[in-house]
């Protein structure tokens, strides 16, 4: 993964070099010492992770996030333990990091880092990555990440600004969209039937009239849906 | 509480060399962070004042300071609240930095 570094403290910056020096497959490409210049370098560069402090003098973290137009993942790193919340807001933020920065902590982040990456295929491997590597999800929630098993997600409803993500005996309420939820599911398992609704077809009991029974639950069929959820079914 | 390099020590992985450079590294910025917290606070730049021990409390921590490192915490939010309580216990935390790096 080729990497950034942005913080405006230069101890900081030496201690991810190092943390990342005892990382397989980690390249700092550049570090900045404010948001400003990395802006510059991010319109010419395509990288896939930026570390990134928040409260830098100026031209802040968050006023750094809002201006990224295509944003590769990022790992936010602060001395202050309250921001957690605040950082998760954002979809590509991946995790923070509370300084001084522990290695496991970093270990855990950078495997996630991985693993979005896998998930966001470049070619058509996403089936592969389902199967072989990627069966959690993570979602911001209680300011924190909460993983979730993907095989056990039965639907996905989408309400105003917020997703509950439906499993047997549990629902789980997230900031977030079914379009930015989509993007990361396997479109083997998942597949979105109505405007309001994602469902898992592994679960799917049966089909009637305009409507699919996921374990008990009758999910709508949007009409605009329909054709694309039957192909995906083993028809006979 | 005393300073230690614990922290340093345990993510050089027994790189002498990135402990060296580290501290250095320390050694250069600690003295001029600590210049601009006290020209901001002759000037009482509450907001500037805790911004910079924002970034003072980390360094506090990779002495292994907890105590310290709640202290710089609470006087943080006392500076963003326009109040420089604490601000005798800040100093006292800057001065043992301060000692400490010229020992090391």
């Amino acid at each position: 993964m080729d990497c950034i570094i942005i913080d405006d403290e230069s101890t900081a910056r030496e201690i991810i070099k190092q943390l990342c020096s005892n990382q397989e497959n980690i390249n700092i490409v550049r570090e900045f010492a404010d948001a400003i210049s990395a802006i510059k370098f991010l319109n010419e560069n395509n990288i896939d992770l930026i570390f990134l402090d928040i409260h830098m003098p100026d031209f802040n973290g968050i006023d750094f996030i809002k201006t990224l137009k295509n944003p590769p993942q990022l790992i936010l790193t602060t001395s202050d333990p309250n921001f957690a919340a605040s950082a998760f807001e954002f979809d590509f933020i991946i995790d923070y990091l509370l300084k001084p920065i522990d290695m496991t902590r970093f270990q855990n982040a950078i495997a996630r880092a991985e693993n979005r990456l896998l998930i966001k295929p470049k070619d058509n491997t996403r089936e592969k990555i389902f199967e072989n590597q990627e069966k959690y999800l993570y979602v911001n929630i209680n300011k924190g990440l909460k993983k979730i098993n993907l095989n056990d997600i039965l639907f996905i409803e989408a309400k105003g600004d917020y997703i509950i993500i439906v499993k047997e005996k549990e629902r789980t309420i997230v900031h977030s969209s079914l379009k930015k939820i989509l993007e990361v599911l396997p479109d083997i398992a998942f597949i979105q039937v109505h405007r309001s609704y994602i469902i898992n077809i592994n679960h799917i009991v049966d089909i009637k009239d305009n409507g699919v029974n996921v374990v008990k639950n009758i999910i709508p069929i949007g009409r605009q849906y329909k054709s694309k959820l039957f192909q995906q079914l083993n028809l006979l | 509480m005393t300073p230690n390099l614990k922290y340093i020590e345990q993510i050089s992985f027994g790189d002498i060399e990135f402990q060296k450079k580290i501290i250095n590294t320390i050694k250069k910025e600690f003295p001029i962070e600590k210049e601009q917290y006290q020209e901001n606070f002759k000037s009482k730049n509450y907001a500037r004042l805790a911004m910079d021990v924002h970034k003072i409390k980390h360094k506090i921590n990779i002495f292994g300071l907890n105590k310290s490192y709640e202290i710089a915490a609470e006087y943080e939010t006392n500076l963003k609240n326009n109040s420089t309580t604490l601000s005798a216990e800040f100093d006292f935390i800057l001065k043992t930095i301060t000692s400490f790096l010229e020992k090391i």
